[in-house]
């Protein structure tokens, strides 16, 4: 333990604790815009400085270790002429449009700003007025509102392993970009917006299309119709104020009504019929000798990272289609028919914690039903927006049930939203279909938490299944480049594009940190707990669907509408 | 009266540099062999004891900066000559890379051999290509000969970025990375390149080192100023009669290098200002030219030594227009790393351009005072820190200057 002195108060913290560390133990919050906590000191924003005394310099709380007999101040005259120099620097070339901007209201530097009482900037405001980049159908940039953090790119770079974003130019000129491209679609950008959470500010987005919405309401030959995914419930909650995971699921589907949908269903519903297609997948090509390992394919951004920097890998990709997708082809073919709706009015919005969702919604493959099969794709985050819009008081909305066909689920849907709940849903399954007996406790929970790869084996009838789950792409690329060098002994690979899963995908509420990441996936855990059917072949809608469309999983219906295939080079065809 | 003393120009003009053997003649490489028959830690005490502090600017205890790098356990240390010589008007590590080789890679030897090295880079400036010629030569005679036994050392070129002259920016350059600086802690000497414990002196400050060795620390300490022992080497440029170079000890005073070794001012003229340091040196009037030309001495004028280039001014220099192209000089220099520094210097250099075409009024000098302090304690690297010094300094010591543009 080290002793020092903070702002007078004397502390004993870890040795290797830094200013920013040791001064939280005491109560202090020093501020902070470049520093992250789940990544590497950046030490460049400069807005942590504090006196340490000894020290002409002033240093950087986020860096700074601390030392024995070390005496902080973090608020002296000195210090906070300082932090307002430099925010009132930052602002000096920042665009001065709040009100427009995605991130008004929750924007660390626009905090900043306004903790520090900042109001006649004395620097002039100069903006750069360089180009916005909407160049992808997912996210956009606005470099002007960057400051430079360098966030995105350890995001990008270190989290994702894609390196899409680099810095170019020195000093005042120096700039994010994309690289090996003029923008994000010619980089080898895989559109997962983890780069969203990293930023601090408004620099990078998720394409917003509330005004497509409210626009698709607005026409009454429209029948809208929605979707919600797994990983969505937990975090709408913290978009109004709620506590992570207390939105009552039939809460949310009265709020869902209130904004103005015609009909109410769950991607939670596809994601049990994933598990009957791509679990059937699964067993076939373990009897067959199909390409193994099994790759799931229901994270869009994974499946163009492996388009993009695994091509040779896609034939070991299920060619199951997102539960997004397998949705969005039946609701326009089987719901449609089921409800007696002619499906080309139904507009089919789905409502995602990703924003790679949208890029997948835009692929010319995805329109089996003989339509676009999804229209509109929203995230968590804009579905906060219609909801604060729409002024509505969740504490007091009673609830409202789902529409049939496809609105039941069990609880193997529910956790599709952590990474490792495809493959604990899929064992659930699995396991009983090829063994013949039922499952005595369904809880599969080595698959669980947010450690970057985990890894299991399960015993089928005396075949034992080796599998493997990875959450983001760097750690993805590790098993990838086992599978290449032929060395892999897994059978099934489970991949999310995100850290831990879709509950931290990039259409969620802005996530700073993984604490917020592992409360969600806890809620995931909570809420399958609750669930009456915990197997996705006991859910009585998919039973249906056999009987009376599909037939029978991998049938001629399936391949049809639920199997899909790949490409390399994926964002050519846009 | 104060008189030059060569030490680290001992050989100048005596020597053949691309002759090893001249060197050899002239006693050189006794001292590593001495350096090695007295043992790693008594070497490091005596170099602490000569207290020579470095010649790059920071002018951080030598043997007290070896002493971190020697402590440190690693299977691999390195050592980094600093030869980028950045700094405009500054040609002293190119005058002691030209005319003896030899005595820097004997001090490089010698640091390697007490902090248990065996690779040293030296990083040299890109616009001499001429050097690098030399130094490679230097390097194959002293390998033929034996003389540097498992060190190795390879010449490295710059790009021409002026912060690649600060250590960490010039270990990330040497990795292949952006040549942006580093924050320290942890300090090269115990993670350095590749993360592991570098030395990092100045082509001056090895220079120094094989005298030191040979003559012994106590000897060195004795010379100049106490707390800033040993000699310096300056560089005169600007409006003096003797634009030349020369070696003093470290306390003769300001005075001195004006007007003994520079001959005065030239055509006659008074004296106005001098910069000492390079770009970012301060501007110190008349009334502080008996101050000695020693770190802390300088320090206490709030000037620093940096590279001991010296650029004088007559009475006809306008200083605000001086101080404007130099505040363009470092927004373009600015790496662009850190906030205060990106932003801060570009704002520095608008202000002072106002301020020079006459558009300014004294909020604007206010403003400028503000800022510049700001930076000199907020940044992230020296460059930054010392940017905003000559724009301070000639708002402090030249009021006349400013008061003659304001609006
Ligand atoms: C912007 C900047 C430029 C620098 N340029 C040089 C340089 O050209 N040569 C040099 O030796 N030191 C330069 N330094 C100082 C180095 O960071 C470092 O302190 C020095 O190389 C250490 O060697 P010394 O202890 O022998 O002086 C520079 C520092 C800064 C902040
Ligand atoms: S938060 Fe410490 S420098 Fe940015």
């Amino acid at each position: 333990m080290v002793n020092l002195t903070v702002d007078g108060i004397k502390i004993s913290v870890p040795e290797g604790s830094t200013i920013l560390q040791a001064a939280k133990e005491v109560g202090v919050s020093i501020p902070t815009l470049c520093y992250h906590p789940d990544q590497a000191v950046k030490a460049n924003c400069r807005v942590c400085v504090c006196e340490v005394e000894g020290n002409r310099l002033l240093q950087a709380a986020c860096a700074m270790p601390v030392f024995e007999g070390m005496t902080v101040k973090t608020r002296t005259p000195k210090v906070l002429e300082a932090r307002r120099t430099i925010l009132e620097l930052i602002l000096a070339n920042h665009p001065q449009d709040c009100l427009n901007c995605i991130r008004n209201g929750n924007c660390e530097l626009q905090s900043l700003a306004e903790e520090f009482a900042i109001r006649d900037n004395p620097f002039e405001n100069k903006v750069r007025g360089l180009p916005k980049d909407f160049s992808t159908p997912a996210l956009f940039r606005d470099p002007d509102k960057c400051v430079l953090c360098r966030r995105c790119i350890e995001a990008c770079s270190v989290i994702q392993s894609v390196n899409a974003l680099g810095l170019e130019g020195r000093g005042v000129h120096s700039m994010v970009v994309p690289t090996l491209g003029k923008d994000l679609l010619e980089s080898p950008c895989i559109m997962c917006g983890q780069c969203i959470h990293a930023c601090p500010v408004g620099a990078i987005g998720e394409n917003e299309q509330i005004d497509e919405f409210l626009a698709a309401l607005a026409d009454p030959n429209k029948i809208v119709v929605t979707q919600i995914a797994p990983a969505v419930r937990v975090a709408i909650a913290e978009e109004i104020g709620m506590t992570t995971g207390d939105m009552p699921m039939n809460v949310f589907v009265q709020g869902l009504r209130q904004i103005g949908f015609d009909y109410v269903l769950h991607t939670n519903f596809t994601a049990d019929l994933t598990i009957m297609e791509e679990g059937n997948e699964l067993l076939k090509r373990l009897k067959e000798g199909g390409t193994l390992p099994m790759f799931t394919s229901c994270s869009p951004g994974w499946i163009n990272f492996c388009e993009t920097f695994y091509p040779d890998l896609t034939n070991n990709l299920s060619t199951c289609k997102s539960p997004q997708q397998m949705f969005g082809s039946l609701v326009k073919t089987y719901w449609a028919d089921k409800m007696g709706i002619d499906p080309a009015n139904i507009y089919s919005v789905s409502i995602m914690p990703c924003v790679a969702k949208k890029f997948e919604a835009a692929r010319p493959e995805m329109c089996s039903s003989g339509y676009r099969d999804v229209d509109l794709v929203l995230t968590t985050r804009e579905i906060g927006r219609l909801f604060r819009m729409s002024g509505l008081d969740f504490n007091k909305l009673p609830g409202a049930d789902f529409d049939p066909w496809m609105g039941k689920y069990t609880g193997a849907a529910v956790i599709f939203g952590a990474s490792g709940g495809v493959m604990e849903a899929a064992l659930r399954t699995v396991y009983e279909v090829v063994t013949g007996n039922t499952l005595e406790d369904v809880n599969f929970t080595v698959t669980r938490g947010i450690t970057g790869i985990k890894e299991a084996e399960v015993d089928l009838n005396g075949t034992v299944v080796k599998v493997a789950i990875a959450n983001g792409l760097a750690n993805a690329r590790k098993l990838m480049d086992q599978v290449r060098a032929g060395e892999s002994p897994y059978h099934f690979i489970e991949i999310m594009a995100c850290p831990g899963g879709c509950i931290g995908g990039g259409g969620q509420p802005i996530t700073k940190a993984n604490v917020k990441r592992v409360e969600r996936i806890d809620a995931i855990y909570v809420e399958d707990e609750a669930c009456e059917m915990r197997k996705s072949h006991i859910n009585p809608e998919v039973t249906a669907i056999y009987e009376d469309f599909l037939h029978e999983p991998l049938g001629h219906k399936s391949h049809e509408l639920l199997h899909t295939h790949y490409h390399n080079a994926n964002k050519k065809f846009l | 009266m104060a008189e030059e003393m060569r030490i680290v120009l001992r050989n100048y003009g005596k020597i053949d540099p691309l002759k090893i053997e001249d060197y050899l003649a002239q006693g050189g490489y006794k001292a590593l062999e001495k350096a090695r028959s007295m043992g790693q830690a008594a070497l490091i005490d005596d170099v602490k004891k000569s207290n020579l502090r470095g010649r790059g600017g920071a002018g951080f205890n030598c043997g007290m900066k070896w002493s971190f790098a020697a402590s440190a356990t690693a299977d691999q240390k390195y050592v980094i000559c600093n030869a980028d010589e950045g700094e405009p008007g500054t040609y002293k590590d190119r005058l002691i890379m030209e005319n003896d080789p030899q005595s820097l890679l004997e001090g490089m030897a010698i640091c390697a051999y007490a902090i248990g090295a065996n690779q040293g880079y030296i990083y040299c400036r890109g616009e001499y290509p001429q050097v690098i010629e030399i130094l490679n030569q230097a390097i194959d005679q002293a390998k033929a000969q034996g003389l540097l036994g498992d060190f190795d050392i390879e010449v490295r070129s710059g790009a021409g970025a002026y912060v690649c002259g600060e250590e960490t920016a010039l270990i990330e350059s040497i990795e292949g990375s952006r040549g942006e600086p580093r924050f320290k802690p942890p300090f090269p000497p115990v993670q350095g390149l590749w993360a592991k414990p570098t030395i990092v002196n100045n082509v001056e400050t090895f220079a120094n080192i094989p005298v030191i060795v040979d003559k012994g620390g106590a000897w060195y300490a004795d010379i100049g100023n106490p707390a800033y022992p040993g000699t310096k080497v300056f560089t005169l440029t600007g409006d003096v009669n003797n634009r030349t170079f020369f070696e003093v000890p470290t306390d003769t005073t300001i005075r001195a290098l004006v007007f003994k070794f520079g001959g005065g001012i030239r055509g006659g003229k008074k004296f106005k200002a001098v910069q000492i340091g390079g770009t970012s040196g301060a501007f110190i009037p008349e009334s502080l030219l008996d101050t000695q030309v020693a770190f802390d001495a300088m320090s206490a004028i709030g000037a620093t030594l940096g590279s001991g280039a010296t650029f004088v001014l007559d009475e006809t220099r306008d200083l605000v227009d001086v101080s404007t192209r130099i505040a363009k000089f470092f927004e373009h220099e600015s790496c662009g790393k850190c906030a205060p520094c990106r932003e801060g210097t570009a704002r520095m250099h608008e202000l002072m351009k106002k301020l020079n075409e006459g558009k300014g009024s004294s909020k604007d000098v206010a403003l400028l005072e503000k800022l510049g302090r700001v930076m000199s304690y907020s940044c992230l690297c020296g460059l930054g820190q010392a940017a905003p010094a000559p724009v301070l300094t000639t708002i402090k010591h030249f009021p006349a200057d400013y008061n003659a543009k304001l609006m």
